[in-house]
């Protein structure tokens, strides 16, 4: 199984998802630096966390402007799946694989902490899990915005995917993970990769990148 | 030699909670009187154009493809010659 890591000047969390896909789920993992392109059709696709280009101008605004995002983007139109965290789901929604854009959070502070989360759809690998997930979230601009009709037909579509039991940054609908209308593409704030082995203390990210990578 | 002078802000119907943190700072300085504030950039951007048109639809262009994220910003843009 290939999967594919995008690294942006500024990614940090690509050798900690990279890893754990290699270590917990035996991916043959590649690298791939902003500046190239791809072609090929591994299984998964990750945009990883971290502040690609410093964050300036707009989280995630610099890197849509890169090879690799023309890759990621021909891939995902083909049905490609690709899973964007943190400021990977930031750069999925200005490149307009995602609808929506994430805004400062309310307190205007930065939140790391665990969170619980609710997998939702119906229609999507939410509902390939069960109960409650507790996940890290670490972000500045995480409260999630979109208009309304674009969050009425997120809702109808069953593309909202995890919401916040308790939601910590004003994102609306609570919502903290959405897919594309086709499901291929995730994207979510919470951090799978930082609760996937037992020395950090959680496990439920597990599940998620399991039920992407099998789905 | 054009500059274009282009200011963002978050659109009326997004939050702004920079502007409202300051907003109640203001109040809290007694200065009632300020009834809302909006805190958002400006960008200025050199353009070496042949014409105040050509110049105008780089900016635009500019504005709306990488500067501006239409989701939840809006812009005013002025070109003027120098």
């Amino acid at each position: 199984m290939k999967v594919r890591v995008v690294t942006f000047p500024g990614s940090n969390c690509d050798k900690d998802v990279g890893s754990v896909l290699e270590s917990e789920f035996g991916a043959k993992v590649e690298y791939t630096w902003y500046k190239e392109s791809f072609s090929d059709t591994p299984e998964l696709v990750v945009l990883p966390g971290g502040f690609s280009f410093g964050d300036y101008l707009r989280c995630g605004a610099m890197a849509k402007f890169s090879n690799a995002m023309d890759s990621v983007v021909s891939y995902a139109k083909k049905g490609g799946k690709v899973l964007g965290v943190c400021n990977g789901f930031q750069i999925l929604t200005e490149s307009g694989l995602l609808p929506g854009a994430l805004l400062h959070n309310r307190t205007l502070k930065y939140i790391c902490k665990d969170v619980d989360l609710v997998p939702v759809s119906e229609n999507s690998i939410g509902k390939e899990m069960k109960g409650t997930l507790s996940i890290p979230i670490a972000h500045g601009e995480g409260a999630y915005f979109a208009d309304s009709d674009t969050l009425e037909r997120l809702e109808k579509n069953g593309q909202v995917v995890f919401r916040y039991k308790e939601n910590p940054n004003g994102s609306l609908h609570d919502i903290a993970g959405i897919c594309n209308e086709s499901g291929n593409v995730l994207g979510m704030m919470p951090h799978p990769e930082r609760a996937v082995n037992p020395y950090t203390g959680k496990m439920d990210g597990k599940q998620i990148l399991e039920a992407l990578l099998k789905k | 030699m054009f500059v274009a002078k282009i200011n963002v802000t978050l659109k009326e119907s997004v939050l702004d909670p920079q502007g409202q943190t300051v907003l109640r700072t203001l109040h809290d300085q007694g200065k009632n009187s300020v009834a809302d504030l909006r805190v958002g950039k400006y960008i200025e951007m050199k353009i070496d154009g042949k014409s105040q048109l050509e110049a105008e639809a780089l900016a635009k262009e500019i504005c709306e493809s990488v500067l501006v994220n239409q989701v939840i910003e809006t812009y005013r843009l002025v070109v003027e010659k120098i």
